[in-house]
């Protein structure tokens, strides 16, 4: 009788296990996007959400093989504002990852609130060194880059080239800073001089009046959004896109070049990946996204579509169970999926290991400009702030 | 502008009643006393970080509202206070100086100070052009947070704790912060109640309707509205103070000029000249900001002709609208 | 090497001062005549921006853009005055702010509803493309030359309205004081409409100019809007003279402030403090200067005088 009872005892707490494990499996997974989709930045937002969102309509709406909740949130560019609502994230819709931002700033804010609630937060954008460095996190994953490193690459190339005086050129601010510091990593030359313009500025014609009058062997600049718009365009405008060689990072890519068109053509920037990259999948891939969105898409939406196939991996090896935060963990440290951008890995503080390239601007036949695959400057390159990561292996 | 000739009427709402006045506030206290535990029925976390922050902009409105509404200066530099109470905490968080007390010395002396020196140079002139001088003090200061690299700039710094009171982290727990929240906004409300009704207080509004005839009964208007432009401005240091512990994250972006333009919208929405209404404009404005936003992402497509709606029809704002019906 | 920048810095300097001019101009004159402080006043201007887009894309000519352009950022602006102005301009300058506070909410969005939030791509007209040298090394794009020179042609054919036709004595009249004039019997709201369209166009026409330049994006007239009131108050309000020589001077101020400040610098201080100091100060000059300005003369340098 006892026997009776120790085994039905046995049975159905197994019974219940398996019922939890398999309601689990039929309940979707929950997915929280936050995005800067308001304002003139919201280009970028929308880019790393249509390649997520993408991806999951490829794969049917599944990761994994379960269902997929996605909740999408704006954080309007307002660090206090994202940081309310990645809590309403986490606790009014109780998702299991949450993915973003696409700025530093809102990057730094959420990061606690989401990290110390065990939920595991994933960037597929922002990359700022603190967060791979010193205030690394186990919850914390990047899929995109350590910021400094695009940086990195065309100081590289700019010592490779034998510029001997560059003029460097950048907005006011911490991610700016952080350029500059990576373009000297690797440059060894002399710098003629160090600008910094307000944040926001739109005019650039003192500037220019500058490096026209230096006359450096090439100009090195970080210029997000409009400001690389406006800056692009004048600077071709007065000239001196023929004389001055204009080494850049996402100042143009694909979400300015719709607006900065011939201007940009011939121009260099520093990348990951370009839509032309000769990796599997990725024609496939650029080409449904531009059947479905109408543009070419950028760094942030592949980004955005490398993360949905991260999770789908990493869900899959584990059949579906995320009960175990550690094997979740574990899982996406460790699963191999078909990145757009051919190897990919993660280092110890869970930023990427991957190649980086030099790429130029063209118009491609179809009338439309994009960055255009030129040479790898980085192989298998990790982030300088790995070692001050505390997380072992 | 001749003010002898034109005076414009500052529209705010008839002196109330004592009880009946203070009656509404007291209902609004006894909701935000017992919010804790009307958001346990939901998403806990969010609503009460939802609700602290309506009660910290709450503070800085009504900070606001004493020489907006009760002293008819539109101070369109406002949420520089904010930035100095946040930054005085993290800066200072950053130095490895943790302590309550000493952040929130810190927070009022600068705030106090920068009103100070602001308002001695901002008071001397009316108007329009004291608007756009208070505006210009607001992006001095904002510039310098951003060049100061050192802190963040513009991304801004993170707390990695909030304030440390004897050396313990008080304010994590439970709700702690949530209550001292609370406190602060009901004593600040107590506080204006009484500058308000006390001779200063009689004192700024005549200055209001008329300062001619203020100086020819001998007082200085410029001495009062430059006490109550300090008062104003060291009690929204201690709403950035309290910001700052509430975000665990301080930002320049805290200090923009929209910034101010938001504060003078929420103590006009509300019904300027009454204090509690600062603070229901504080809730409106940060609550249907939220509501709106849950139903559409282009939730500035209904907020903005709600505005101007609002300006239009209901004079006195959301106050004035529900005096009127009665 | 430093006095052809210089110079060309002071041009650079005068081209972002008419196109500050185009757009205080209106501001003036609306809060001049009829003391109403007009916060949308930045969404009209990037209104000519969009609509010159829009009708560039529809013509391929910039020209035809521009001039349909205008009465459509005229016609906009009519709308707006009708809509929600009028009804505005016997209240306290508080809820003008909250009105016009909310049609910036409004318009921005909308904007981005309409055209995306992308920003746009406005081709220079084909026969204002290249850049000539001004000096030996220096070219100079053309495109600036011609926005100098409409500002230019503006601001003279203002001053010839305002000085010397019927309507610009009324609107002379009308911002020492409206109720007079109403009392003498003209149409006081027909001249508010008067004044408040062309204010709207003027600042339409700065957006549509400076398009080809700038990127044409949501929420591109914030920033600009500050910078106006700037203008005025240093010129004083209602003052369109005073409206031109500010826009001038902060022009130049701002654009030498920001390219020279930092080398200023360098003479008393080692290059990387120089170069700190220069950073935090150059968006903080034209703030110093008004209240410098407000200080000796708190009512502007031309104050209309009452």
């Amino acid at each position: 009788m006892k026997t009776f009872k120790v085994l039905a005892g046995i049975t159905a707490g197994l019974g219940l296990l398996a019922s939890t494990a398999i309601a689990q499996a039929q309940e979707p997974v929950r997915v929280g996007l936050i995005f800067t989709l308001s304002g003139p930045p919201a280009a970028l937002g929308e880019q790393a959400r249509d390649g997520f969102l993408l991806a999951v309509e490829k794969l049917e709406g599944k990761l994994g093989g379960r269902d997929v909740e996605v909740t999408i949130i704006d954080d309007e560019l307002k660090p206090d504002v994202a940081v309310t609502r990645v809590r309403g994230l986490i606790e009014r819709e109780n998702v299991d990852f949450v993915v973003g931002p696409i700025f530093s700033n809102v990057a730094q804010a959420i990061h606690r609130p989401i990290v110390e609630s065990g939920t595991i937060f994933i960037s597929p954008n922002a990359g700022p060194s603190d967060l791979a460095g010193a205030q690394c996190h186990p919850n914390y994953f990047n899929t995109s880059y350590q910021n400094d490193q695009v940086h990195e690459v065309l100081g590289a190339v700019a010592q490779q080239r034998g510029y001997q005086r560059v003029f460097l050129l950048t907005p006011n601010y911490q991610a700016g800073r952080d350029a500059m510091a990576g373009f000297k990593r690797h440059f060894e030359g002399e710098i003629v001089d160090e600008v910094y313009v307000p944040l926001g500025q739109l005019d650039f014609a003192g500037e220019l009046a500058r490096i026209s009058a230096m006359n450096p062997d090439a100009v090195f600049t970080f210029m997000p959004g409009g400001m690389g718009i406006n800056l692009v365009r004048q600077f071709t405008q007065a000239g001196l896109k023929d004389r001055v060689p204009f080494l850049s990072a996402f100042t143009v890519d694909e979400t300015n070049l719709p607006a900065q068109q011939e201007a940009a053509v011939g121009m260099y920037s520093g990348t990951t990946w370009t839509p032309d990259l000769d990796t599997e999948g990725n024609a496939e891939f650029v080409e449904a996204f531009e059947a479905k969105y109408d543009r070419v898409p950028a760094m942030y939406a592949m980004q955005g579509y490398d993360t949905a196939m991260l999770l789908d991996a990493a869900i899959g090896s584990l059949d579906g169970d995320l009960s175990d935060n550690e094997a979740v963990r574990e899982a996406l440290k460790t699963v191999e999926f078909p990145s757009l951008r051919g190897e990919f890995s993660f280092n110890t503080n869970q930023h990427p290991i991957q190649n980086f390239r030099l790429a130029q601007v063209v118009q491609r036949a179809d009338g439309k400009f994009a960055t255009s695959y030129v040479e790898t400057v980085f192989e298998d390159y990790g982030d300088v702030y790995a070692e001050q990561c505390e997380m072992t292996n | 502008m001749s003010n002898l000739v034109q005076t414009r009427a500052v529209k705010t709402a008839p002196a109330p009643v004592w009880m009946r006045s203070n009656a509404l506030a007291f209902a609004l206290f006894l909701f935000f006393a017992i919010a804790p535990a009307l958001a346990q029925l939901g998403a806990e976390g969010y609503l009460l970080s939802l609700v602290m922050r309506v009660m910290i902009f709450a503070i800085a409105a009504m900070s606001l509202d004493l020489i907006l509404g009760y002293g008819a200066l539109v101070s369109f530099g406002h949420a520089v206070f904010m930035g100095f109470g946040a930054y005085s905490v993290g800066i200072l968080m950053s130095h490895r100086i943790t302590d309550f007390f000493v952040q929130l010395l810190v927070a009022l002396g600068v705030s106090a100070l920068f009103a100070l020196i602001a308002g001695a140079i901002s008071l001397r002139t009316k108007g329009v052009y004291f608007i756009m001088i208070t505006l210009a003090f607001g992006q001095m200061a904002y510039f310098f947070m951003i060049s100061l690299g050192a802190y963040g700039g513009d991304d801004g710094l993170t707390l990695r704790m909030q304030s440390q009171v004897f050396g313990q982290d008080l304010l994590g727990h439970g709700y702690t912060l949530y209550y001292v929240i609370f406190a602060a906004m009901v004593g600040v409300y107590f506080l204006l109640r009484m500058i308000v009704g006390s001779r200063f207080g009689r004192v700024l509004r005549g200055t209001r309707e008329n300062p001619v005839r203020m100086e020819a009964i001998g007082f200085h208007p410029y001495r009062y509205q430059l006490a109550a432009y300090v008062i104003a401005g060291t009690i929204c240091g201690l709403s950035g103070f309290l910001l700052a512990n509430q975000t665990e994250f301080v930002a320049p972006a805290f200090m923009t000029w929209q910034r101010s333009g938001e504060l003078i919208v929420m103590v006009v929405l509300g019904g300027m000249g009454t204090l509690h209404g600062a603070i229901i404009g504080a809730a409106a404005f940060i609550l249907l900001e939220e509501a709106l936003y849950r139903i559409t992402e282009d939730w500035k497509l209904i907020f903005g002709p709600m505005l101007v709606l609002v300006a239009l029809f209901a004079r006195g704002g959301i106050l004035g609208f529900f005096r009127r019906r009665k | 090497m430093y006095t052809t920048l210089i110079l060309v810095q002071t041009l650079n300097g005068l081209q972002f001062g008419i196109i500050l001019f185009l757009i205080a101009a209106g501001l003036t004159l609306v809060f001049g005549v009829m003391d109403f402080i007009n916060l949308a006043h930045g969404v009209q201007y990037m209104i000519g921006a969009y609509f010159v887009y829009t009708f560039t894309s529809l013509t391929g000519s910039f020209t035809l853009g521009l001039l349909i352009a205008l009465p459509a950022a005229l016609a906009f602006g009519l709308l707006l005055e009708v809509l929600v102005f009028r009804h505005l301009y016997n209240r306290d300058h508080l809820d003008q702010v909250l009105a016009t506070f909310g049609i910036i909410l409004f318009l921005n969005q909308g904007v981005k509803v309409i055209w995306g939030a992308s920003p746009l791509f406005v081709p220079v007209p084909d026969l204002l493309q290249g850049s000539i040298e001004i000096l030996p090394g220096f070219f100079y794009p053309i495109y600036r030359l011609a926005i100098i020179a409409a500002g230019l042609g503006v601001a003279a054919l203002l001053y010839v309205l305002v000085n010397y036709t019927r309507a610009g004595m009324l609107v002379r009249a009308g911002a020492t004081n409206a109720a007079m004039v109403s009392a003498l019997g003209v149409d006081i709201r027909r001249l508010f409409m008067i004044v408040f369209g062309f204010g709207a166009m003027l600042a339409g026409f700065a957006g549509a100019m400076v398009a080809p330049i700038l990127s044409v994006e949501p929420g591109m007239g914030d920033n600009l809007l500050i910078l106006a009131f700037v203008v005025i108050v240093i010129g004083g309000i209602g003052s369109i003279r005073g409206a031109f020589l500010a826009a001038i001077l902060i022009g130049l101020v701002d654009t030498l402030g920001r390219g020279f400040s930092t080398d200023i610098l360098r003479l008393f201080l080692d290059p990387s403090a120089a170069s700190q100091a220069g950073r935090a100060i150059a968006p903080m000059l034209i703030y110093i200067l008004m209240a410098l300005v407000l200080f000796f003369r708190p009512s502007g340098l031309f104050p209309v005088k009452r």
